[in-house]
């Protein structure tokens, strides 16, 4: 009872908090993609390779262009009051629907990418930690460097070249078998087999991030004192390892990947290009490009009221963790 | 080695040769899914209201005509056509027994509204239908298209890629500019649309009502927009797709593909394109202004080495304001200037811009199309600093410089893909038309060209019937330009198709990978 009156007390505060930050959010960017040189009807003109004065007028004022950039903002906003992203001039359809296309892909190939970092980060942070200076932390730390230190888009060509190309295992892009029509748990497996390559590169970089942050973590906890009692009560190694060293040191991992569900967005615009995924960030690439933007509205919105949820997951998170966090 | 066994196993060896193709034009195999690669999405896969899209287009929709390699134009939709004696009225008999995917047949008020919506609602259809003031409908199988002026070049812009007939009662109540969406790609085409997945594909299932029996012969094309060029290549090399035109990998990794087992490099130059690059002059820029300067600018560049290095030999050189890819219209007797870096330096000397202690003469800004190569940039750049013109490149996306160049002129030099199309009209008149000088709209005259016996030649040309006389009209213009050196013409670069070598006849006329796709079949 008293607890879910505090939830509810957290939400609150975080709508509160969210709105005006929103709000700064879509003003600043709107005028910062005013300052970009040309507008959509100049790329659409260019794209058709011959156009005349009056296709111009008429794409500027279909896309709203032939008004002055405050009109243009507060018309905006007007239609943000009332839970609609505009349209999308250039597609001709909602901006909602195309970002409802996308969405999904990219969430789960966001979720998934998360999934293989923190798995992989704390599995490979422990082991370095408990064989400390030795060589297999050595060689895990060489590992993780290098991780850390490629480009995401290189290591997905690489990938590719090896999984695909050379031993044919994976496909080489793509978010699923094109017009296979598979159903059921078939379309599962093709849909998973489609992004291990695409997840695994995203998270490399961040596998390393947490490997190297779960090690320092695992280290310090070690020389704690409840771990020396645990361990003074007769449990044996890896209860302790499991239960009172990395619970303790996943605070800081938690807290870290919060912060980098937003560049992972970021990151994915490279490796959806690279995998030719069809999701949320390469449609923000191209709208900026395109001068498309509403739809880039739209994506960054979405974006921040999606790194605002995480955020609240992670707190709700660490009280999870470690009860002596008050969530704020 | 001139045994008798040899010969005869050779002769056995030129027997086999020659029957494989014959058994091959038997009977085109039924079935298969054609994997079709495009760089970059359209916003529609109509070319109704949109140039960015005659691939995917001519899948769906069928024109009036198509045509061969030389642009002869061949029965489509259309079976004959006539053109009354004083150029203006174009008469067309079309196919019975046509019916659009819905069902509905197909008749000449489809063709009425379309060529009248096209002249509404198409880019470069506001132009080439300029003229038609009505399209009368004497019958349901007969369109009579009138003009107010001669167009010569209408008969050539009848394509299923550039003109599509689309049916009268899904687009009568659209509106003329909105990209048509899933739901309106109805045609009479060989393919109709299954699926669009935007950001990633498009299927198109074979259409089992075809006119054209017992064509098409694939089941299914699948259209992947691939944005990146090391996916493509990947892909590629993975056996993930079939076929992607518009040199799909990179030119540098060519080469590999050439011997490739199961992929063949296809390169041609396709007249419906018409693809041109060449370099305009601002001659609103005090220096531009003398003719000695563009003549040294000219003679500084190699456009064979150009041709050898930037393009690794996928490109002719085209030094004419008319592609060679138009061979119709361009004019062998207009030749590149002598490359030169003496010459060069002689002009420059004599128009009074001596070298500086550094060795420069004076700065230029450089701008260039992305969607070419930066390399060709940076030859030019390297090929003026020969010379003493400090020429300084400015690397912009698409947005920016369309508005650099077209908007604020921010330039000396740009390097342009001014793609001649298919007719001059069309395609050419626009870059030097003095009347098309218009700040603010893309692909006008951007060197601000004036040239009023150039004019005069432009606009007879775009209503003279007798195929000679135009030649000659536009043989005219093409060395008139080239006397005055508002651009420099560099290259017309080879569509670059990557194909799987067991498919045919995927690029059968004028059109290139706009070819409607409908003979397309696998072999064995």
């Amino acid at each position: 009872m008293l607890e879910n009156r505090r939830l509810l007390r957290v939400l609150r505060r975080t709508v509160l908090q969210a709105v005006p930050t929103i709000l700064g959010i879509i003003i600043l960017n709107f005028l910062l993609l005013k300052l970009a040189p040309g507008d959509a009807a100049d790329v659409m003109a260019g794209e058709f390779g011959a156009a005349t004065e009056e296709t111009m007028a008429m794409l500027r004022q279909r896309f709203g262009l032939d008004v002055p950039v405050l009109q243009q903002l507060l018309a905006y906003l007007s239609n943000l009051a009332q839970f609609s992203l505009g349209q999308s001039p250039r597609y001709g359809v909602p901006v909602s629907e195309l970002i409802g296309q996308r969405l999904p892909s990219t969430l789960m190939l966001m979720v998934m990418a998360l999934a293989i970092a923190f798995g992989l980060g704390i599995a490979l942070g422990t082991a370095m930690a408990l064989t400390a200076g030795r060589w297999p932390d050595r060689v895990l730390s060489l590992v993780s460097l290098f991780f850390y230190s490629v480009p995401g888009f290189w290591i997905g060509l690489m990938l590719i070249v090896l999984f695909s190309v050379k031993l044919n295992w994976l496909p080489s892009g793509g978010q699923e078998t094109i017009g296979a029509g598979l159903t059921g748990l078939d379309y599962a497996l093709d849909r998973l087999k489609h992004m291990i390559l695409p997840a695994t590169s995203l998270a490399l970089f961040y596998v390393a991030i947490y490997g190297r942050l779960t090690r320092a973590a695992v280290l310090e906890v070690s020389s704690q004192d409840y771990v020396r009692t645990a361990a003074a009560k007769g449990l044996p190694p890896l209860a302790i390892t499991l239960r009172h060293v990395i619970r303790n040191a996943l605070l800081p991992v938690t807290t870290l990947a919060g912060i980098h569900l937003g560049g992972i967005l970021g990151g994915a615009v490279v490796i959806e290009t690279v995998y030719s995924w069809p999701g949320l960030g390469r449609l923000a690439f191209e709208s900026v490009t395109r001068r498309d933007f509403n739809v880039l509205l739209g994506v960054l919105l979405l974006s921040s009221f999606l790194v605002i949820i995480a955020n609240t997951l992670v707190d709700l998170l660490h009280a999870w963790l470690d009860p002596r966090v008050e969530v704020r | 080695m001139k045994s008798p066994v040899f010969k005869a196993a050779a002769a056995l060896l030129v027997g086999a040769a020659l029957l494989a193709p014959a058994a091959e034009a038997q009977q085109p195999k039924h079935g298969g899914t054609l994997r079709f690669v495009m760089k970059y999405e359209p916003p529609t896969l109509s070319a109704l209201n949109n140039t960015s899209t005659p691939t995917t287009s001519a899948k769906v929709w069928d024109g009036l005509v198509t045509y061969d390699a030389d642009l002869k134009p061949l029965p489509m939709l259309a079976t004959s056509w006539s053109l009354s004696p004083d150029g203006l009225q174009y008469t067309f008999s079309l196919r019975e027994g046509v019916t659009f995917h819905d069902g509905k047949p197909f008749t000449s008020a489809d063709v009425a509204f379309s060529i009248l919506r096209l002249k509404a609602g198409h880019p470069r259809g506001r132009g080439t239908f300029a003229n038609v003031t009505e399209v009368k409908t004497p019958d349901a199988k007969t369109a009579v298209i009138v003009l107010s002026k001669p167009s010569p070049y209408l008969m050539v812009a009848l394509g299923p890629s550039e003109s599509p007939i689309v049916p009268k009662h899904v687009f009568e109540s659209f509106d003329v500019a909105t990209p048509p969406g899933p739901p309106q790609h109805i045609g009479t085409g060989p393919f109709v649309l299954k699926e669009w997945v935007r950001g990633s594909h498009a299927v198109l299932d074979r259409n089992p009502n075809y006119w054209d029996k017992p064509k098409p012969y694939l089941d299914r094309v699948i259209v992947r927009f691939m944005p990146d060029a090391a996916a493509r290549a990947a892909a590629f090399e993975a056996g993930d797709l079939d076929l992607g035109g518009l040199a799909p990998v990179p030119l540098s990794d060519m080469e590999r593909y050439k011997n490739h087992p199961r992929l063949a490099v296809d390169t041609r130059s396709f007249a419906y394109t018409g693809a041109q690059n060449q370099i305009f002059f601002n001659l609103d820029t005090p220096i531009l202004k003398e003719k000695k300067v563009r003549e040294a600018i000219a003679h500084a560049l190699d456009l064979q080495a150009i041709v050898d290095t930037v393009f690794y030999g996928y490109a002719k050189v085209s030094p004419s304001p008319i592609s060679v890819a138009l061979s119709t219209w361009y004019d062998p007797a207009v030749q590149p200037r002598k490359f030169d870096v003496n010459i060069a330096n002689k002009l420059l000397d004599e128009a009074g811009h001596p070298r500086a202690a550094n060795g420069m003469r004076f700065p230029l800004r450089l701008l260039f199309n992305p969607f070419i190569d930066a390399r060709l940039a940076e030859f030019v750049r390297q090929s003026l600093r020969r010379v003493g013109i400090d020429a300084t490149t400015q690397n912009l996306e698409f947005g920016a410089y369309v508005k650099g160049v077209y908007t604020d002129r921010a330039f000396d030099l740009t390097i342009e893909s001014l793609t001649n199309v298919f007719d001059p009209t069309v395609g050419v008149q626009r870059g030097y038309w003095s009347k098309n000088f218009r700040v603010g709209l893309p692909f006008s005259n951007s060197a601000h060209y004036e040239n009023p016996e150039v004019d005069r030649l432009l606009e007879a040309a775009a209503v003279e019937v007798d195929p000679a006389k135009r030649k000659e009209l536009f043989s005219q213009f093409q060395r008139i330009v080239h006397a005055d050196v508002p651009s420099v013409d560099l290259v017309s670069p080879l569509e670059v198709i990557i194909a799987n070598k067991k498919i045919r006849n995927y690029a059968r006329g004028a059109e290139g990978l706009g070819d409607n796709f409908s003979d397309v079949h696998f072999v064995d």
